[in-house]
């Protein structure tokens, strides 16, 4: 989804719709300006361009919940590559187009009698390359503490309400692995397109606490 | 971390600022190019203990523990450090006013 | 036939990747992942030997016993082979 630099937008809401926080006018915090002079220090020396920061910087603003979408939705209407995603992500994630660079992906299916829940209880570990930044609440304390010990509390809170005969997975990415949840195509969405179905998968669906929209 | 007692989820979400993808990307650049590494941010922000958890933003904890990476490595001194940022707080007293000595328009990512 | 193994229930401070909460706790081997570098050495910038990894599932009724909110849910975690004990 195209947008501004940040930079240039003051007002209350930023394109995707959230708070924006307009730090340029408010008092330069410590930390700021260590950031500053730690960012500085790097160009003075020759280790860092200018032109690299700001490249990654587009480059991880051009990465979004969309992507992962894609990718869901091709496995719902591709049972080829549905199949070759589960066992090889990071293949199948090529094979698709998608760049996820060194990710380690691993995909976990949600189906009738089995929903997935992905936490990095250690820190804050998310699949950044094929999804963008975490939601700030996956990175709180109380989402990585409880996840592992009363997920399906959580889960509540989140609107997803899991019945008992459907058995919970928690995947805490300790290590090198990161998830994504493939969630279960909603009825109804015979027939239609991948991009209208993409469309339907949201961000929270991919990461196990909520559930694709229905059409 | 995981199973100690917490309160519900807080679910009010913002958008990042740019100091904080500032300090994102200089996370992921020196990690390619070999200056520290994920493993040391861990590692760093680990040893900052809970308190820095509830003093501290989430990118705050994560420029100190660059930062304190980048210093065990000799990348640059700590008079280097301390006398930029003495210098960056003179320039005055938003991050709009001190964020650009280098780049080459001064633009918003220089 | 899926592997049994227990997590070493040693506690040294440190960068350790196998969390608090699974120390001590048996689980299955889930799959095997490869082998990569030790994060406790790269961590404190030695150089790091590579380590097998490995996806442990564990139970809940196995981690937390009677607190466990439902205990035939699970948790797989990502253990180094060096925190793991054959059962």
């Amino acid at each position: 989804m195209p947008h501004d630099h940040p930079s240039h937008s003051h007002d209350g809401t930023s394109p995707s719709g959230h708070p924006y926080r307009a730090d340029n006018d408010t008092p330069l915090t410590y930390w700021q300006r260590m950031e500053i002079a730690v960012r500085e220090l790097l160009v003075e020396k020759g280790l860092l361009t200018p032109e690299e920061i700001a490249r990654q910087i587009d480059a991880m603003d051009a990465r979004s919940p969309a992507r992962g979408a894609a990718v869901v939705a091709r496995a719902w209407t591709d049972p080829g590559f549905k199949a070759r995603l589960l066992k090889d992500a990071p293949a199948a994630c090529r094979e698709a187009g998608v760049d996820i660079g060194p990710l380690n992906l691993m995909v976990v299916e949600n189906t009738p009698h089995e929903h997935n829940l992905v936490v990095c209880t250690l820190c804050s570990c998310y699949p950044r390359d094929l999804l963008g930044l975490p939601p700030d609440w996956y990175k709180t304390r109380a989402y990585r503490s409880r996840a592992v010990i009363e997920p399906r509390a959580v889960l509540r809170e989140f609107g997803v309400d899991l019945p008992e005969s459907v058995q919970l997975r928690v995947h805490d990415s300790t290590a090198d692995m990161r998830y994504i949840v493939l969630p279960a195509r909603p009825e109804g969405t015979d027939g239609m397109t991948a991009d209208a179905l993409a469309a339907l998968v949201t961000r929270d669906a991919m990461i196990g606490t909520g559930l694709p929209h229905r059409p | 971390m995981g199973g100690q007692a917490a309160g519900p989820v807080p679910r009010d979400e913002h958008d990042h600022a740019l100091w904080e993808k500032r300090i994102d990307a200089l996370l992921v650049l020196c990690g390619e190019k070999g200056l520290m590494s994920v493993h040391g941010l861990r590692r760093a922000l680990e040893d900052m203990g809970e308190d820095a958890f509830e003093s501290m933003s989430y990118y705050e904890r994560w420029i100190a523990a660059v930062n304190q990476n980048l210093v065990e490595a000799g990348t640059y001194s700590l008079q280097e450090l301390g006398t930029k940022m003495d210098e960056i707080a003179r320039r005055g007293p938003t991050y709009g006013e001190a964020q650009s000595g280098v780049g080459p328009t001064g633009g918003p990512h220089g | 036939m899926a592997e049994h193994v227990r997590v070493k229930p040693l506690m040294p401070p440190g960068h350790v990747r196998t969390p608090a909460y699974l120390r001590g706790k048996t689980g299955v081997i889930e799959r095997a992942l490869g082998a990569f570098p030790n994060p406790e050495q790269r961590a404190y910038r030695l150089e790091a030997e590579d380590q097998p990894l490995y996806r442990v599932r564990f139970t809940m009724a196995e981690i937390w016993g009677d607190a466990a909110e439902t205990p035939t849910d699970t948790v797989d975690a990502e253990i180094y082979g060096h925190w793991l004990e054959r059962l």
